[in-house]
């Protein structure tokens, strides 16, 4: 972690949405099955056309299995909700997967941006110039005074989402996880587990996000959550500091049982497999590990996630053999990966002969 | 005990705590699949009663079409009743904002930051909606003109207004 940036230990993802209805149609959760195929009809070919969706993936989602569904429902490229519909609603994803439309989800449009680490700012940028593309062919429901009109009262004016995927675990191990996600929550951001609203926190992963839409220019908004999650990551960065200082031994202890449990495992569940790749993602922060083992653990959270064990498969997997095949990934994923203990006691070695050298120097 | 969603026969009952409250969803066979009730992981029932409006072939009882009587509020548009809006708090469409004002006020208290939209106004409707603002202007200015016998500026504003309107027809 030394010299990282704080934010870039803690934030994974950056993701902006914009809620966007046609004029003059009802709402996709009012609309009549007909309504919601002749406005799939006008929303999928202008998405279509847009610069950013060339050779995107676009399907109705009556089309998709439900694995398939699921696949995206991880990869939050569509939300749950949305890959519960069927007739008359579409997904169209960007091939890098760095831009994602839901087709008559709550609302006609819901577009969304998604990138890595603290990107607020650069995802609203490049979602807005999507938006303002879209808008020429496609007349928005607006009012002046309440902005963009949206089915849900809560997402009137703005239509602006902003969230960012954080990684806590020196607050979760410290105690303080509380506390600082009350003060968030005080100030009027919401605080959310791994899959949205009602989700729990697994693998001490939390989603922070606005909740106002209404009456606060973008700018604002996106200006407001980035100070915040900048604040919360500099106390995880600052706990995890103070974790290294006071208790070395329990921070040790953590990361090598994790490491030990998922080296070894032959059955794990996603639970345990979520809470053990933190663990291993921190002690690739703190050291512990090679650099890279970040990334990996980033790539494996989502490559052991239900759906896309099942895609990876190519068939429907009880759970039991879901849980098989997980702990088989992770043991050939983890297989070069190092012991901590051989790398920390290489790495002792190496500063005591340096000072050796500095003695003999001296 | 019937579906909350249809009224076929219940067959899972569910029951959560949200928001501090027990809440109990009944639901038949297919409308539990639909759902995704049965994958325990892909659901949760805050969702579902969050969200619980006119999700893809999912029945709400009340048909679409009643019309309530005594006066309560319906969009014309959409048919969208004051009913519904209590029942999901949510809108039918667009329109509906326009119709259900006082609701909106009552909902929107304490909901945002503020009352009033600040930020992106989509290009096509800033030109049409400053027309529009400044044809109420020049409305506005005419009547002046008139009732004070001010013949010659309330010619000058006609034309303008005439001008404004020959510019929308052509757009």
């Amino acid at each position: 972690m030394t010299g990282a940036k704080a934010d870039e230990c803690a934030v994974i993802t950056s993701r902006i949405r914009l809620a966007r209805n046609l004029r003059g149609h009802s709402f996709p959760g009012w609309a009549k099955k007909k309504e919601r195929e002749e406005t799939l009809a006008i929303l999928r070919p202008a998405v279509e056309e847009l610069s950013a969706m060339k050779d995107a993936f676009s399907r109705e989602l009556a089309d998709l299995t439900s694995v398939q569904k699921q696949v995206l429902v991880e990869r939050h490229l569509i939300s749950r909700e949305h890959a519960a519909r069927g007739d008359g609603s579409g997904a169209v994803i960007e091939r890098r997967q760095s831009f994602s439309i839901m087709l008559n989800e709550e609302d006609h449009l819901r577009i969304q941006a998604i990138r890595p680490g603290l990107k607020l700012k650069e995802a609203y940028e490049s979602l807005s110039a999507l938006d303002s593309e879209l808008e020429e062919k496609l007349e928005y429901a607006f009012d002046p005074t309440l902005g963009y009109l949206t089915t849900c009262p809560t997402n009137l004016g703005t239509g602006l989402r902003a969230s960012a995927m954080l990684h806590l675990p020196g607050l979760v191990l410290s105690d303080q996880i509380g506390q600082v996600l009350q003060a968030v929550n005080k100030i009027g951001l919401a605080v959310r587990g791994l899959y949205g609203e009602g989700t729990e926190s697994l693998g001490n992963l939390y989603q922070i996000s606005n909740q106002s839409t209404l009456g606060e220019s973008e700018e604002t908004i996106i200006g407001r959550l980035e100070r915040v999650i900048t604040q919360v990551a500099m106390h995880e960065k600052n706990a995890r500091e103070k974790l290294m200082e006071d208790d070395p031994d329990m921070v040790a202890d953590k990361i090598g049982r994790a490491y030990g449990v998922l080296r070894n495992a032959y059955i794990i569940d996603s639970k345990e497999a979520l809470n053990h790749l933190s663990l291993l993602r921190l002690g690739g922060n703190l050291e512990f590990f090679p650099q890279e083992t970040v990334q990996m653990c980033d790539s494996l959270l989502m490559d052991i996630q239900q759906a896309h064990l099942q895609l990876h498969a190519g068939a429907k997997l009880s759970p039991e053999k879901r849980d098989t095949i997980r702990a088989e990934i992770m043991r050939s994923r983890l297989q070069s990966l190092e012991s901590p203990d051989n790398r920390s006691r290489t790495k002792d070695q190496t500063d005591r002969y340096s000072e050796d050298d500095n003695q003999e120097n001296a | 005990m019937k579906c909350d969603y249809c009224d076929s026969k219940a067959t899972v009952f569910l029951t959560q705590l949200a928001e501090g409250q027990m809440k109990k969803v009944c639901l038949c066979d297919s409308c539990a699949k639909e759902r995704g009730v049965t994958d325990p992981t892909g659901f949760s029932l805050a969702d579902m009663l969050l969200t619980n409006f006119g999700n893809s072939g999912a029945k709400i009882k009340a048909p679409r079409t009643e019309r309530l009587t005594g006066g309560a509020k319906v969009c014309p548009e959409c048919g969208f009743t004051l009913e519904d809006l209590k029942k999901v708090r949510r809108f039918g469409c667009g329109n509906c904002y326009n119709v259900f004002t006082e609701e909106l006020a009552a909902m929107l208290r304490g909901m945002h930051k503020g009352q009033s939209h600040v930020g992106k106004v989509p290009e096509g409707l800033m030109e049409s909606h400053y027309r529009y603002q400044r044809m109420e202007e020049l409305r506005g200015k005419l009547e002046e003109a008139i009732s004070s016998e001010n013949y010659e500026a309330a010619a000058e504003l006609r034309d303008e207004i005439r001008k404004l309107d020959e510019e929308e027809v052509a757009k």
